[in-house]
């Protein structure tokens, strides 16, 4: 009797405890401790607006806000973080935001409305010694008034679809007008934000940290004191900290290859995060080079490229992995892939096209090619995607011969057109088509035109998507335009890298995204110790 | 002697300034330009205008021999420029490398010296015997085996047996001698152990020389003890060549430890320049061999004048 | 009297094939050893095409990252390739371009050091300064300056720039060495005989020094080779030497060979252990070499 009682005692306060502690994985985030993280390269100064690497991001951007971001969860969708609403008139032609109110800088000064001003006019009108990478995509802002501290209105010039997501971009941290005035290059030597974080040290070679902003105008965050991000320059030195614990997380993306070796010798203790990339390899045929200037012979090498086939074993030992066309596979601009099969290139019988591209070859006269392959001297993965090809292209007679270089002398061939076939790179921050389109239309419009061809039905079409505000009907213009450009063959992509991130498991609150420049401000990341 | 010191000083002068035009000329040959890895290397797409502003910015516009001007007078008035990268002073970003450097390459000069000096003496005394030849093949081990394949071994067989690994960021010795410490005598050892292999192969083969010499015989013949005929008057007269050769070999370490560096992710003087040469950071490039050929030509200076400090034979006109 | 000296006396005399091989052999036996593992690899990479079980470009996808086995001895690497084919044929490419770079650079570095010995004077001085300037830059540094201004040039498959990288560092360390010798060579009697005689500057040089530097240039000849084997290694970890996909033992030890260091070992095990047998045989064989010539010689 006394047995069956306590028995049943026993089951009940173990049935309480367990509703106690709640469901399993929803827990609150804890305040406290410091993030130690990688970053794989070290920036080489500290101004967004100027930069194109993500180690710049990595660096700064826990110092900084931007008036929209990207919603992680819902990518890629926006929503506010300096503009706590906003509203788009239905021509498109203004966009009104309005501020959170009592944002400070980290120096104490207000963020107003003056200083989204000066931060875009920076981006659009860079003065005199200052750089704007992206100058470009603001080309469409006409006007930017202030009517109070806490409103800002754009006015556009022309209808461009994509100016939300230009606003939320990660690169265009907001800075204090006071010190552009003052020195409109001061944001790379000094960083003044508003951000979660307070920039605490900058070690050169070493490292940078920061430690939290009790000021921060997000209640309750950041969760975490303060971090320190490592730079490590090589792969192994990284794997090495991870599996020991020196360092928690790398934010970038690793190699399957790495990926397993952590997996391995961590167990459960690393918690693995994968997507596709907004990044590809494309291979270049040089049209000003005889004789690639024959659409057969670029048809017949871009066709001998087995994609289906290669992506298998590319995907087990590189970041390489997906096949897809001129936009992102995943995306929803993407075309599916029963209608990417039916272009060359991306066929999945390999013999068909293989034989087809040596007959291609002989009717061009070339049967036994033979070229220079430029390279990017960089491991991953241009390395083994170089490796790939010239396999390739050895399996149809084609010799190719690989020269790896590093980025400088790299793209002063590129730049002066003293190659024949090259591997390019798209390196894009978002989705948006007129980003990732734009290096394809004519070199007369577009000096980053690698191959030098000058193609007007792709200039329509570019212009035409662009202004498209209908989205099944800007799908079908993307389709023509990358059917022709895949058809003329004068730069066809090879693969989508695919984007693996690993972290220990006592990190939270990171969110996962197809763009390692986004979520690099860690104000929600929080450590479960 | 003093008028020798002073011919050598000045001497050092066209041997420097013979570097300063080979390293300037050599790297304008170099395709490809800073500017452009800066703004476009992670496939930015910035206008020409922007690239030719910065390249103004930063000199690269004006006439080969007005850049060479500028900066030779810098050069004469100690400033090395400034980073054509960071736009940070070239001295400040060689500062904390070089002290992370000269660290590594003392500690490894004290394990080199530690090992070779008793394991070369050996193997003169006991020679042709097995003792000798394992020393020998020591020696030849250190020579042969590649250093930085030896600091990849070391690294995995500390993870795999301690599950431990070095520091991954540089904390000077007077902050925290353990953690310094710890990090550092990995890659001591590893560029150490080739370091002694060199020391030791010259202190085997000078000892010898110079046990054949008269007056080591005459000692023996006056009956000294064998123990202080070594180290009473062969070793004494050994160590000169050997201490030759651990100066050359010290100098060397301050820029040589290129590769070495990268397999320990050491934030070091040898990390610094490859990525420089790889961005075509000309300033920093050109301040670097600068500061290492200078470093280069005064260990020579002070390797002679000890040499003739400890020799009394040895007088430089 | 006759004061003229004898022809036959100015000139050197040659040696003796056959009876020196095995004199060597015998005074030197360690020398001998390793002369024959010299000569097996540079077997291996001459008849790399025939000796190799595979072709060392082959990517095959379905065999990455094999642990030794019968079908591939020494595994296979990320790719796919046999790593043993890789190493023979690696084999080709670090003795050539040891042997290539050392020999251009220690000649180079000896005519330099015998025609500054020999002329003195204003162009000893000059060569001296060139001497000096270009031993001020540590070896790596000179080599990775030299490989980024000339780039890559592929001549039959060898990077020839790379040669030239290699071999520059080694001309002054050759070139102060030869000088020495050469001082001591050109005090000599019989080289003023033969100017009184009339002859040429060449003549002199090549006839009548030359057989007396012969030693030291062979003992840095070979000293060097093992030098530039290492410094060719180094320079394809670093990514500026060899590329893929020419088989290099550097080259194999870098990138993914040293990611997947626990992985798979053997990536790295086997090209490591060739860099280190090539350097040691070299090593071995010039100091025997130089035991037997010239005990007393002290680079």
């Amino acid at each position: 009797m006394l047995n069956r009682l306590t028995r049943s005692l026993t089951i009940a306060t173990a049935a309480a405890l367990a509703l106690a502690a709640g469901p399993a994985g929803a827990q609150a985030p804890k305040k406290g401790g410091t993030l130690n993280f990688a970053i794989s390269a070290e920036t080489p100064h500290y101004d967004c607006h100027g930069s194109d690497t993500y180690a710049t991001l990595h660096f700064a951007a826990p110092f900084y806000s931007t008036l929209l971001r990207f919603d992680l969860d819902k990518y890629p969708a926006v929503k506010g973080d300096l503009a706590q609403s906003w509203t788009v008139a239905p021509d498109l032609l203004t966009y009104t935001f309005k501020l959170h109110p009592n944002v400070t800088f980290s120096d104490g000064s207000a963020l107003t409305s003056a200083d989204i001003k000066a931060t875009y006019d920076r981006l659009r009108n860079p003065p005199q010694g200052v750089v704007s990478t992206r100058r470009a995509t603001f080309r469409d802002i006409d006007t930017i008034e202030t009517p109070d501290p806490s409103t800002v209105i754009f006015k556009m010039k022309s209808v461009n679809a994509a100016m939300l997501e230009h606003f939320a971009s990660p690169w265009n941290c907001i800075y204090s007008a006071k010190v552009l005035a003052e020195d409109p290059n001061a944001p790379k030597t000094k960083i003044l934000g508003s951000g979660p974080f307070l920039f605490v040290e900058h070690s050169k070679g070493s490292h940078v940290a920061g430690k939290r902003n009790d000021k921060y105008f997000r209640q309750g965050l950041p969760y975490l004191d303060g971090f320190k991000g490592v730079f490590t320059l090589q792969a192994a030195a990284m794997l090495n900290a991870l599996q020991g614990g020196q360092l928690l997380a790398e934010f970038r993306g690793i190699s399957p290859a790495e990926r397993d070796r952590l997996v391995q010798a961590m167990g459960d203790k690393i918690r693995i995060e994968e997507s596709s990339w907004t990044l590809n390899l494309l291979v270049v045929f040089n049209v000003t080079k005889k004789p690639f200037d024959d659409v057969r012979v670029r048809q017949a090498l871009n066709m001998a490229i087995d994609r289906w086939g290669g992506s298998v074993g590319l995907a087990r030992i590189s970041t390489l992995r997906a096949v897809g066309g001129v936009i992102r596979p995943g995306s929803p601009y993407a075309t599916p892939e029963a209608e990417l099969v039916k272009l060359p290139g991306f066929g999945k019988d390999i013999k068909k096209s293989r034989e087809e591209a040596k007959k291609l070859l002989a009717a061009a006269g070339v049967p036994s090619l033979k070229f220079v392959l430029h390279n990017r001297n960089l491991a991953m993965p241009y390395t083994p995607a170089g490796i790939f090809l010239v396999d390739q292209w050895r399996q149809i007679g084609v010799t190719a011969e690989h020269k790896q270089t590093d980025t400088a002398p790299y793209l002063a061939a590129m730049n002066s057109g003293n190659f024949d076939v090259a591997i390019d790179f798209s390196n894009l921050f978002m989705d948006e088509p007129s980003l990732g389109l734009s290096k394809f239309v004519s070199f007369s419009r577009a000096p980053e035109n690698r191959s030098r061809a000058n193609d007007p039905e792709l200039d329509t079409l570019f212009d035409q998507q662009v202004r498209e505000l209908d989205m099944a009907k800007r799908i079908g213009l993307i389709k023509r335009f990358e059917e022709r450009l895949i058809t003329q063959s004068y730069q066809a992509p090879i693969l989508w890298w695919h984007r693996i991130v690993a972290s220990h498991k006592t990190v939270m609150g990171w969110k996962m995204s197809p763009s390692h420049n986004l979520g690099a401000d860690l104000g929600e990341v929080w450590l479960n110790q | 002697m003093l008028r020798y010191i002073a011919n050598r000083l000045l001497l050092m002068i066209p041997t420097l300034l013979g570097v300063a035009v080979v390293v300037f000329f050599l790297l304008r040959v170099v395709p490809g330009d800073v500017v452009e890895v800066k703004l476009r290397g992670d496939g930015g797409t910035v206008s020409e205008e922007t690239l030719t502003a910065e390249r103004k910015r930063l000199g690269l516009d004006k006439p080969l021999m007005t850049q060479f001007k500028d900066w030779m007078v810098g050069l004469a008035t100690l400033d090395l420029g400034k980073s054509m990268w960071t736009d940070q002073p070239v001295l400040a970003e060689i500062a904390p490398r070089l002290e992370l450097s000269i660290q590594v390459a003392i500690m490894a000069t004290i394990v080199a010296v530690l090992i070779s000096i008793p394991l070369g003496t050996l193997a003169a005394l006991k020679r042709d015997t097995w003792v000798d030849y394992l020393v020998r093949m020591i020696s030849i081990g250190g020579l042969a085996i590649p250093s930085f394949w030896l600091g990849m071994l070391i690294m995995l067989a500390l993870l795999a047996v301690f599950n431990w690994l070095p520091s991954m960021t540089f904390t000077p010795i007077y902050v925290d001698p353990v953690a310094n410490l710890t990090q550092l005598i990995w890659p001591a050892v590893a560029v150490g152990y080739r370091y002694a292999a060199v020391v030791a192969r010259m202190v085997r083969s000078s000892l010898l020389e110079v046990m054949n010499e008269d007056y080591v015989r005459t000692a023996r013949a006056k009956g000294v003890p064998e123990k202080r005929v070594v180290s009473r008057h062969a070793l004494r007269n050994a160590l000169l060549p050997a201490i030759t050769v651990i100066g050359l070999e010290f100098a060397f370490l301050i820029g040589g430890l290129v590769v070495t560096e990268q397999v320990f992710n050491l934030n070091g003087i040898g990390k610094l320049f490859v990525q420089s040469v790889s961005r075509n950071d000309f300033t920093l490039i050109q301040g670097m061999v600068m500061l290492i050929a200078l470093f280069y030509v005064l260990v020579n200076l002070g390797v002679d004048l000890l040499y003739a400090a400890l020799d009394p034979r040895i007088r430089y006109r | 009297m006759d004061t003229t000296p004898d022809i036959a006396e100015i000139e050197a005399p040659a040696p003796r094939r056959r009876s020196l091989v095995v004199a060597f052999c015998r005074r030197q036996p360690l020398g001998a050893v390793s002369f024959v593992v010299i000569l097996v690899m540079m077997l291996a990479g001459i008849f790399s095409n025939v000796v190799a079980p595979y072709d060392p470009v082959a990517v095959d996808f379905a065999a990455i990252l094999q642990p030794p086995s019968w079908d591939h001895w020494l595994g296979t690497d990320a790719f796919g390739r046999d790593i043993l084919s890789r190493v023979i044929h690696g084999a080709r490419t670090a003795l050539f371009i040891g042997f290539m770079s050392s020999f251009v650079g220690s000649t180079v570095g000896a005519i330099l050091g015998a025609a500054s010995a020999y002329f003195g004077g204003r162009i000893d001085d000059v060569l001296q300064r060139l001497i000096d300037i270009l031993l001020a830059f540590p070896i790596i540094v000179l080599a990775l300056v030299v490989v980024a201004v000339l780039g890559k040039s592929l001549v039959f498959g060898i990077d020839v720039n790379l040669v030239v990288a290699i071999a520059i560092p080694i001309v002054p360390k050759v070139a102060r060495v030869v000088r020495s010798a050469a001082l001591s060579v050109r005090a000599m009697p019989y080289i003023d005989a033969a100017r009184a005689a009339g002859y040429s500057h060449g003549r002199i040089i090549l006839r009548h020094m030359a057989p007396n530097l012969a030693a030291p240039y062979i003992i840095m000849l070979t000293a060097y080779i093992a030098q530039a084997i290492l410094l060719e290694a180094s320079l394809s970890f670093l990514g500026l030497g060899v590329t893929e996909p020419t088989p290099a033992w550097g080259l194999m030890l870098s990138g993914m060979a040293n990611d997947l260091f626990d992985k798979a070992p053997w990536m790295i095990i086997f090209p490591g252990l060739a860099i280190s047998l090539a350097v040691f045989a070299f090593n071995l064989f010039g100091d025997s070499l130089r035991d037997w010539l010239d005990p007393k010689f002290k680079a």
